[in-house]
């Protein structure tokens, strides 16, 4: 919104590494020997208006990772820059869509799109006329006044993506967001997703399991190794955009596939 | 087979007024029955049409309206009292686990000591008054209210409560849009164990000492005024009441929680 100079968005980890007491009943006594290490070591740049993937086995911290950038999670070393400046917290230049929608279910999609904008402050006819908006960019203008219960898996999604849109993030971080749907719903939300982040330059950060998918939405693929997380390829993509889902047969996708899941293969070992 | 699908139409098909009205006409008749097999005295048990026209009467020459009318003040102060104080502690109770490890132990000892024990104490401290009165029915409300409050809001999802985080929503924003909303189906659960018990806690506090109110006419009629249909009239009189105030809490609830 402010200032197109085109370095808004910049994002930038250096050396983060996560860990968290393992075991029940951590919270007394010997906690100290015992340390599960998520992360360990991750450095990584993304330039402003970038979209980046990021992909590696189950449990090698991709969410946690999100959590350190979005401010919910303090790092036990290393630092998260945003346009250079430290994370400290929840920044609402960062918008961050979870792998459930965790929509309010006494709110209809209308009112869940609101949200944020209720929280920040903004005014009745503001709110208004942006959740008009941001339910004809998702295709949810039939559903406002229906309540979560009554949508759709793949409505669900959409709601959360749009509520994540709200506040107009320069940055948005997207934790599998489509995975719990199938191919054809996903597919379309991909498609739809870059629609909505092409006439707004935002920097994305998106992680997914699916290669296909990464290949599609993304600059960069990023390949995290299993537990701990550290980034063990970083591949770019050499497909021009717009892209359109017949980019997905051409050569240089099954070509970066390959390598993707070379390394994939190695990071899981 | 055949008894199942009779059974589920049968409970699908007939309106819940229908229902009430039947299991209404039923224990009318078990009562009216009763009374002309054993042959009972009026005093000992009157008949369901003799209670009905001295509930009619009495209702008509004022002698349950004012009474009645104080109860009601009470149950609705006590109720109000008790339970939002109840709300409150049970936030409380559930976010500060030091503060639940405290108190828990005088609130299960409060619910433990017998009503009918506390309240013609609290009607000497008090006096005759209203106060008295209020004072119980909030008591006997707390308990369930402050556990149901601090359940609910004790199973708020914590993937929600992220979700506010990453909004940066403030403690009280959290609280009001997201807390209460979430629990609300729970606290519901307390308040509608609450309403009736705040009768409850009415009518034993004018038992045990009154200027007015329902638990005072129960004891004129069955004493000094040897009135035993008033005082089933009077029975009526609060089982009504309680079921109303359900109702009303039932309505609430509704229109609060409505379809999730
Ligand atoms: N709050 C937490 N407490 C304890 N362990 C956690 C917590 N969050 C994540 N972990 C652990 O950290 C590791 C990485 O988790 P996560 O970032 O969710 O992985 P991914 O998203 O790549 O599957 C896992 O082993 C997970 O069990
Ligand atoms: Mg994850």
């Amino acid at each position: 919104m402010s200032g197109q100079m085109g370095a808004i968005g910049r994002i930038e980890l250096r050396d983060i590494a996560v860990s968290f007491a393992s075991g029940a009943g951590s919270s007394s006594g010997a906690s100290d020997g015992a340390r599960l290490i998520a992360l360990d070591g991750v450095d990584l740049a993304i330039e402003p208006g970038q979209v980046v993937a990021l992909i590696g086995p189950n449990g090698s911290g991709k969410s946690t990772l999100l959590r350190v950038v979005a401010g919910l999670l303090r790092p036990d070393r290393g630092t998260a820059l945003l346009d250079g400046n430290p994370v400290d917290g929840p920044d609402p230049r960062v918008g961050l869509v979870f792998q459930e929608p965790r929509l309010l279910a006494w709110r209809t999609t209308a009112s869940n799109i609101a949200y944020p904008l209720e929280l920040a402050g903004v005014d009745r006819a503001t709110r208004r006329a942006r959740v008009a908006e941001l339910l004809t960019i998702v295709g949810l203008e039939a559903a406002a006044v229906q309540v979560p219960s009554q949508l759709s898996g793949g409505m669900r999604q959409r709601a959360a993506l749009a509520r994540t849109l709200a506040l107009r993030p320069e940055v948005l971080l997207l934790d599998e967001p489509f995975s719990a749907l199938d191919e054809l719903t996903r597919e379309r939300l991909n498609l739809e997703l870059l629609a909505i982040t092409a006439h707004t330059p935002t920097t994305i950060l998106l992680v997914t399991h699916s290669v296909q998918e990464a290949i599609f939405l993304a600059d960069r693929v990023v390949v995290l190794s299993a537990r701990p997380g550290r980034v063990v390829a970083d591949i770019a993509v050499d497909l021009p955009r717009p892209r359109s889902l017949g980019d997905l047969d051409a050569a240089v996708v099954s070509a970066t596939a390959r390598t993707v899941r070379a390394h994939l293969g190695e990071a899981a070992a | 087979m055949t008894v199942m699908t009779a059974s589920r139409r049968w409970s699908t098909h007939v309106p819940g007024a229908a229902a009430a009205a039947i299991a209404l006409a039923v224990f009318v008749a078990g009562w009216k029955a009763l009374v002309v097999l054993t042959g009972y005295p009026p005093f000992i048990l009157p008949s369901p049409e003799l209670v009905l026209e001295r509930f009619v009467s009495a209702w008509g020459d004022g002698t349950i309206g004012p009474h009645a009318l104080r109860t009601l003040y009470e149950v609705a102060l006590g109720f109000g009292l008790g339970a939002g104080l109840a709300v409150v502690v049970g936030y409380v109770l559930a976010r500060l686990p030091l503060a639940e490890r405290l108190l828990s132990p005088y609130l299960v000892a409060a619910q433990a000591t017998p009503i009918l024990a506390l309240a013609p104490l609290l009607v000497m401290w008090f006096g005759p008054g209203m106060t008295a009165k209020i004072v119980i029915s909030a008591l006997i409300v707390f308990f369930p209210v402050a556990i149901a409050t601090m359940v609910g809001v004790r199973a708020v999802d914590a993937r929600l409560l992220e979700l506010a985080r990453s909004l940066r929503a403030t403690r009280w924003q959290v609280v009001t849009t997201l807390e209460i909303p979430a629990a609300l189906p729970a606290i519901f659960g307390g308040l509608r164990v609450g309403v009736t018990l705040a009768v409850v806690g009415a009518i034993v506090g004018e038992w045990a000492g009154a200027d007015r109110g329902l638990g005072l006419l129960i004891n004129l009629a069955r004493g000094s005024l040897f009135d035993i249909p008033l005082l089933f009239a009077t029975l009526l009189t609060i089982a009504l009441l309680g079921i109303a105030l359900y109702a009303i809490v039932v309505l609430i609830e509704r229109t609060l929680v409505g379809a999730r």
